[in-house]
């Protein structure tokens, strides 16, 4: 397979769609949740306008509940490039009084992060969010468009999309109104390692083997923090794992791994009988529809 | 850096293709074999079929429903939108464009094909060829899909005969020239048992063809060099030490270092200084890779600009002939209608002069209309308030495409292929190449 020829395809599309937004929207942003995706979409963001820097800010939804190696590397990185950070605390959302702390066995706030997020976009004015979202992540995310049209409660109506001809992308839109822009539409689990692979991208460092305390809940390993309680039957045991995805620590579970390379994460990867998704989120298993609806709403 | 060269991108590596089928055809189910049988499922991805396949009452599992991926569209048992589909094997990475079936979706099959190689149009062998399967071979025709396989499916509830499949190949084959569609791969498929799908069908030993995974796997795509250089200029980067740079995403031909070429508007002849890669400099890069030229000379470069070949530029109009797929259902297209017309990296205003016709797809007559209403397709004349460059459509998908955009809801309503360039000047229009 002439990888590096299906990557250059894929580099020159995000590139394109990168560009595009900038150059036709007043106020975009990048979402940055220090997760593999959106590191190569922020290395993406660098190439596309170099040698000028990157012309927008990062924004970072902060749950609370992050793994202190994400908020650590995110740090790093948007220092090493210079961009602006803009930071959504669903915390100062919950002490606001915007929404609730959510309860229950998965305590999850990944969907109190939608009035956060929504509340900072409309607090800054962006009128366009570059997602590292990709459609081969989950069966709603594959109806989606590359720029994704939102209203002014920042919905999203998967009937009523805009259609997408050629590489020409409308992203007109009226005060109060954004698009979600998706670089990385294209790209499957794969490419985005081998474009690690191939760039050099660092990556937080629980991408890799690593020894943690997890326990396991409903057949996925949580990382053992103070954000979930542990009933006395969930008992903690030291494992070697690695995380697939990097979200909220309530709802993101790890896999048993010895991967401590990118190519070792690669082959790994290449023999797992399990999606990214299926694998490791539990907020995708509250229903058949559960990540459509949440973008309905305006989830990223 | 060291300078590299990013040059052909080769036949393998990427194809696109559009699924096409009416309602009951089985593509769903095609898509699903495809993806069950080149192994790309994982267990939690069958176990949800599995789960939704019981849930539903069904006896054996449902592979549709790996691809219907909204509520309603599995409460339904339709798919509503185009989805877009992952899936690789040893030799080549594919992107389906999975696009609904239903005439009322003309326009989303429209969306599917404009950017697919290669387009699967599906037939049920019980039945043969019918109004959606000549819709979606003109619609392939129209858009300029490079490759067309009509896939005749349930061939199980036809007996695994033989003539059955020959004669719906034949049949398509004779419209199939009159559409002016290219190269047509017929093969007989049994969707739900996979036959052929992936593995040969011992059911049907008289067919000596390739697997439809065969040939998806091995059928030529895009060249780099398809045209003369075509560079619309996207951004314009410009950075300390005054450096500036045309950024875009070449449209058709190769860019090199040192190479002469024109800007337009403004007729400028000027080279290309030096050239850069998302990855840094390269000496030459070739479509559709994204760059940043750096002229050699100091002409001012803007947004909707674009930088052409010096020996064949594109024409620069603001009339055109285009046919039209009309996509809104809340408003009609009507000469007088005043649109946006977007065209490259260029944005300009349009006004509908003329609707010369209105085509029936069924039986390719082009009948007089005064408008044309959603997933109507049309040939239109249309005024811009200022030149755009462009090809023919059948020239360059990408100077020869644009969208018609609504100013009062920002809606896209149309798609738009540009069959030739009027332009004015000597009184008369005159067809441009």
């Amino acid at each position: 397979m002439p990888e590096a020829d299906r990557l250059a395809v894929l580099e020159a599309e995000a590139v394109h769609v990168l560009r595009e937004v900038a150059a036709e929207l007043d106020r975009p942003a990048l979402l940055f949740s220090g997760g593999k995706d959106s590191a190569v979409l922020l290395r993406l963001a660098e190439k596309a306008f170099r040698p000028a820097p990157i012309p927008f800010p990062v924004l970072h939804v902060d749950t609370g509940h992050n793994f202190d190696e994400v908020i650590e590397f995110r740090d790093r990185r948007v220092g090493e490039l210079g961009v602006r950070l803009v930071v959504g605390s669903v915390q100062d959302s919950i002490d606001a009084g915007r929404v609730a702390e959510p309860a229950g066995r998965w305590p999850s706030r990944n969907r109190a992060q939608t009035v956060t997020l929504l509340d900072t976009i409309a607090e800054h004015g962006f009128d366009a969010l570059f997602g590292g979202a990709r459609r081969d992540e989950e069966r709603a995310r594959a109806k989606e468009r590359v720029l994704s049209f939102r209203d002014a409660f920042g919905q999203w109506d998967p009937r009523n999309q805009r259609p997408e001809l050629w590489n020409l992308y409308n992203g007109r839109v009226r005060p109060g109104e954004h698009v979600r822009a998706f670089p990385l539409s294209n790209w499957t689990e794969r490419d985005v390692w081998a474009y690690v692979e191939r760039d050099g991208i660092e990556l937080p460092s629980l991408y890799f083997a690593h020894m943690r305390k997890v326990f396991e809940r409903d057949g996925m390993l949580l990382a053992d923090s103070r954000f979930v309680d542990r009933s006395p039957e969930e008992a903690l045991v030291e494992r070697s794992v690695r995380f697939r995805t990097v979200g909220d620590m309530t709802c993101t579970g790890a896999v048993p791994s010895r991967a401590g390379t990118v190519a070792e994460v690669i082959a790994e990867i290449a023999a797992t009988p399990v999606t990214e998704r299926g694998q490791t989120r539990a907020d995708d298993r509250a229903g058949a529809a559960a990540m459509e609806d949440r973008k309905r709403e305006g989830y990223f | 850096m060291s300078t590299t060269t990013a040059t052909s991108l080769p036949a393998s590596g990427l194809l696109r293709f559009a699924t096409a089928g009416a309602v009951d055809d089985g593509k769903s189910t095609l898509i699903g074999r495809l993806l069950h049988d080149s192994r790309s499922l994982l267990a939690d991805q069958l176990d949800a079929v599995r789960q939704a396949s019981l849930e539903r009452g069904d006896e054996h599992l449902d592979l549709a429903m790996l691809t219907d991926g909204l509520r309603a569209e599995r409460e339904q048992g339709i798919t509503i939108d185009v989805a877009h589909r992952y899936f690789e094997t040893a030799r080549r990475a594919f992107i389906i464009a999975d696009t609904p079936g239903h005439a009322q979706y003309t326009r989303n099959m429209v969306t599917g094909a404009s950017t697919a190689d290669l387009a699967i149009v599906l037939a049920d062998a019980r039945h043969g060829l019918t109004e959606q399967s000549h819709r979606h071979a003109v619609l392939a025709g129209l858009l300029r899909v490079r490759h067309v396989v009509l896939a005749v499916n349930k061939m199980d509830l036809a007996g695994y005969d033989r003539s059955v499949f020959e004669r719906i190949a034949e049949d398509f084959g004779d419209r199939a020239e009159r559409i002016g569609l290219g190269a047509v791969t017929a093969i007989p498929i049994a969707a739900l048992h996979g036959d052929n799908v992936v593995d040969p069908s011992p059911a049907m030993p008289w067919y000596e063809g390739p697997t439809l995974l065969e040939h998806l796997e091995t059928v030529a795509t895009r060249t780099a060099d398809d045209g003369p250089l075509r560079l619309p200029v996207q951004y314009v980067i410009r950075a300390v030490g005054g450096y500036t740079g045309c950024a875009g995403q070449l449209a058709a031909g190769v860019a090199m270092e040192g190479q002469e070429m024109l800007h337009l508007p403004s007729g400028t002849r000027t080279r290309i200084a030096a050239l850069d890669s998302p990855d840094g400099p390269v000496r030459h890069a070739a479509a559709p890779l994204s760059v940043t030229v750096r002229l050699a000379d100091d002409v001012e470069v803007h947004r909707g600009d674009l930088l052409c070949a010096v020996e064949s530029p594109p024409v620069a109009s603001d009339r055109l002939d285009a046919t039209v797929c009309w996509m809104s259902a809340g408003r009609a297209m009507k000469p007088g209608s005043r649109l946006l017309l977007k065209h490259t990296t260029k944005t300009v205003r349009a006004t509908v002069t003329d609707l010369h016709h209105r085509l029936d797809v069924t039986t390719l007559r082009r009948e007089p209309a005064d408008e044309l209403a959603l997933n109507d397709i049309g040939g239109a004349g249309l005024r811009l308030d200022e030149p755009v460059h462009c090809d023919p459509y059948a020239h360059n998908r990408f100077t020869g495409g644009g969208v018609l955009i609504d100013e009062s809801t920002n809606a896209t309503v149309a798609a738009v292929m540009i069959d030739r360039a009027t332009t004015v000047d000597e009184g008369a229009p005159r067809a441009a190449r």
